[in-house]
């Protein structure tokens, strides 16, 4: 088996952690990894990628431009940032998620509208899930990227015990439980949302922190 | 995530490691018991691994020369060392890798410097091998996390089997990128018995001119010994392909190399200082076309030229930034190596170009407090390395020079000289004070120029992940220590006039610089308020609230640049744009958005709780 995974969201996401995970799930299939991402200055509320290969045998720690099979977006402008990177047949997973840039905030640039993330979109199959809330009525918006992963985990032939036992070894051991519940959640809403996944996003707004394009972009 | 048991007495793990844990433990598995750095991404995990691991002293120091010179001690007094500093830090090092590079050591160094091409995190990109033909000392460069994990090893070898420092180089995608490691985790050195001994021995160490050009020789001689060696070491290993072509090369461009021309044959070099002669040549009369792949400068290049061997190397990969597999398949197609359509590579026409989301100040930074207030006075603001000097960005656009680790006070010092009339401000943080602050300032005091200095004092290394410093009161290997005062500090500089002020108060801050300019002194203000990603500031969140009915949408809170605001989806009668709300699940609280905001409609923590509770709406 070999694949490629591309992370991408805003710093203090919890990108790195689900990274990691990917990685851990993959040594744990007896196949090569590598993983690769950007520490320092660009976490501060900047753009965060993480890159993981699975493979017999992997070089490069970076992915070829068109070469992706999996697009785990954790904010929505971020997945609209690396689409030209995906492979033809691959999958976006989104977390339904807006946060305005700076630029956005002061005005000076516009949220992409919900007509051109469509148009953006054209052939691509993506599935948006409300990660963030799902991981509140969890009890802690942090096990947002755990919620993603579980959903990701569904298009892929990998025992779900395998990515069980990747959260033990990375999560601290008092928050295993949590993570271990919000994988299973993640991994069974998008299994029950899967007809409905036809290329629309499943939820426009979820709940009071996933704002309207409109409100973002200051103008209707 | 041990996956092999024990086999034949060993025990053999597969591990997941980055490039910098593999440092660590190697340096650890070679028997470093002392090690010494200053924090700098991409390197920093490097000392913080190897700081938790048994029987090991480890430090930050202040700045990087100081981190060379405790490892030359120790390696003087016996004890294998390592020193760890990204590749700006080097520059401020140099000076000690060039008289330990004379003088030898009685025990390993291995020198880590971890390059930032790309320049992810840096003001600069530089490529350090060229301080190791500088200094003439051995460069060895991993191309994943097991080369790195077993050449730090040779490293100290080697360092020992020459009398010499060795430079290991590591880049972003070494240090930062994690792959598979197999090793056996029984450890190979028992903790140490004996205390190392201290060995007199002046006409090597103490380089007074007539040593020193006895020493000068002894460098020459073991720099021919050391290419001798390059020609036998395993680490340089010629992987045979088909004849037609033949690439040479390093680090993480092996790895993007072997993947994009995978049917060449290929001489990987793990030590790229001193080149092997020998075998560079006999790879070179192996294949028809030679090609260099590197990352960064043309060295392995301009070496492969200096032996008279024919090589093509930057005339067709780039000279600027990271490589990545993108930039060696593009360069290859380009040069006719490999047939435009080889790789399924997607168009390359975006269909949209969202906004760019650059780094921020974070919500509740403190250092928002002084930028607010040095814009509001006009102030020209110096800076220097560390999370303030995101103050360049807009809306802030607040700093207006930065430089390097120390400059913003000899600069503005400068710029007072020169005789401008408008004052000049310093801004820099209290590590990078520690760094490399004090001379400047003191030349500040000793010359007298009318500089105002702000310390923005937030009680950590912020940037590089919150490493502890001299003024923090604790130890990179957490133990209680003196906390050295930035007051009384300044004061003993000679700085008489000293103000001490919280960023959060931003009357406090504009009283402060008004009384600075009045003076036609030097004058220092500390800005004292810790991070606010620290655990102890995290603990005091409390998200403030925009009272809708009196926000005039008038922007002015909208300058302060904090991530937390944003515009509302409710519109604002008198001027038909959007009324600002707040984000609860970033504000911290800090009250400098409701300090700004003219017509008091940002709720403070103390009006939170009598106000009604709206729900935020975006």
């Amino acid at each position: 088996m070999s694949a490629n995974f591309l992370l991408v969201g805003v710093g203090g996401q919890g990108i790195l952690v689900a990274a990691d995970l990917v990685a851990l799930a993959g040594l744990e299939l007896g196949l090569d990894v590598k993983k690769s991402e950007i520490h320092g200055i660009a976490q501060r509320g900047g753009s965060v990628s993480s890159q993981v290969r699975w493979g017999q045998r992997v070089y490069s720690p970076l992915i070829l431009p068109g070469e992706v099979d999996y697009l785990l977006a954790f904010e929505r402008l971020e997945a609209l940032r690396h689409l030209e990177l995906l492979r033809p047949g691959a999958i976006v997973l989104c977390n339904d998620y807006r946060l305005a840039p700076a630029s956005v905030t002061a005005g000076t640039e516009v949220y992409p509208t919900a007509a051109q993330e469509q148009e953006a979109y054209a052939g691509i199959r993506r599935h948006y899930l409300p990660a963030l809330r799902i991981a509140q009525e969890l009890g802690s918006a942090q096990v947002s990227n755990v919620v993603l992963l579980g959903a990701l985990s569904t298009f892929m032939e990998v025992p779900e015990q395998v990515w069980q036992r990747a959260i033990a070894l990375r999560v601290p051991e008092r928050l295993v439980a949590l993570n271990q519940q919000a994988f299973a959640v993640g991994r069974a809403y998008l299994a029950l949302n899967q007809e409905s996944a036809s290329g629309q996003p499943l939820v426009m707004t979820a709940g009071a922190l996933s704002p309207t394009p409109q409100a973002v972009a200051g103008t209707s | 995530m041990v996956l092999h048991g024990d086999t034949a007495g060993q025990k053999l793990v597969r591990k997941l490691l980055s490039g910098n844990e593999a440092v660590a433990q190697g340096a650890w598995a070679a028997g470093v018991r002392v090690a010494a750095g200053y924090p700098g991404t991409p390197g920093t995990e490097i000392l913080e691994h190897f700081a938790a691991m048994p029987g090991v002293y480890a430090e930050w120091s202040p700045n990087e020369q100081v981190a060379l010179n405790v490892a030359i001690g120790a390696a003087y007094a016996g004890s294998r060392s390592m020193a760890v500093m990204k590749q700006v830090g080097l520059n401020v090092a140099a000076d000690a890798l060039f008289y330990a590079a004379a003088t030898g050591l009685a025990a390993g160094l291995v020198l880590v410097v971890a390059d930032d091409p790309g320049m992810h995190s840096s003001q600069d990109e530089q490529d350090s091998r060229r301080y190791a033909r500088f200094a003439r000392v051995p460069c060895l460069e991993p191309s994943d996390s097991q080369t790195a994990r077993d050449l730090v090893q040779v490293a100290l070898a080697v360092s020992e089997q020459f009398d010499v420092p060795v430079m290991l180089r590591t880049t972003t995608r070494i240090a930062h990128a994690h792959s598979v490691v197999t090793f056996d985790e029984a450890p190979r050195r028992e903790p140490r018995t004996e205390l190392p001994s201290y060995q007199i021995d002046i006409a090597k160490y103490a380089l007074a001119p007539a040593h020193a050009r006895i020493r000068r020789g002894v460098v020459e001689e073991r720099m021919a010994r050391l290419a001798d060696f390059a020609d036998t070491f395993a680490g340089n290993v010629i992987e045979p392909g088909e004849a037609e072509l033949g690439i040479v090369a390093n680090g993480v461009a092996y790895q993007y190399a072997r993947e994009i021309l995978p049917r060449a044959s290929f001489l990987k070099l793990g030590m790229t200082y001193p080149l092997p002669r020998r075998l560079v040549a006999r790879f070179a009369a192996q294949v028809r076309r030679l090609l260099v792949i590197e990352e960064q400068d043309s060295f392995i290049e301009e070496e492969l030229r200096l032996l008279g061997i024919a090589c093509e190397g930057k005339s067709i990969f780039p000279l600027i930034g990271e490589l990545s597999p993108a930039a060696v398949l593009e360069s290859a197609v380009r040069a006719g190596l490999l047939p435009p359509t080889s790789r399924p590579t997607r168009a390359a026409t975006q269909r949209l170009a969202p906004p760019l989301r650059p780094p921020a100040l974070c919500p509740g930074c403190p250092h928002r407090g002084i930028f607010v207030i040095t814009n509001k006075l006009k102030l020209v603001v110096n800076g220097d390395i560390g999370c303030y000097g995101l103050g360049l960005m807009p809306p802030l656009s607040a700093v207006h020079t930065c430089g390097c680790m120390g400059a913003s006070i000899g600069v503005a010092h400068g710029v007072a000289k020169a005789g401008v009339q408008e004052r000049n401000v310093a801004v820099i943080g209290d590590s990078t004070f520690f760094h490399s602050g004090i001379p400047a300032l003191l030349n500040v005091a000793y010359n007298k120029s009318n500089t105002i200095t702000i310390i923005m004092d937030n009680g950590t290394t912020a940037m590089t992940g919150h490493q502890p410093h001299s003024g923090t009161g604790r130890t990179l290997q957490q133990v209680t220590t003196s906390a050295t005062p930035l007051e009384p500090l300044v004061r003993a500089l000679g700085i008489e006039h000293v103000y001490t002020v919280d960023p959060y108060a931003l009357p406090e801050v504009e009283q402060a610089l008004n009384d600075c300019l009045a003076l036609d002194e030097p004058a220092v203000i500390i800005s004292q308020r810790g991070c606010a990603l620290l655990p102890e500031a995290r603990r005091r969140y409390l998200p403030l609230r925009v009272d809708a009915a009196q926000c005039v949408a008038c922007g002015v809170c909208l300058r302060v640049g904090c991530p937390a605001l944003f515009n509302s989806n409710e519109v604002c009668e008198l001027n038909q744009r959007p009324r600002v709300a707040i984000d609860p699940l970033l504000c911290t609280g800090c009250e400098i958005c409701a300090q700004v905001c003219p017509v008091g409609a940002i709720l403070f923590r103390e009006q939170l709780a009598a106000a009604p509770q709206d729900e935020p709406q975006r």
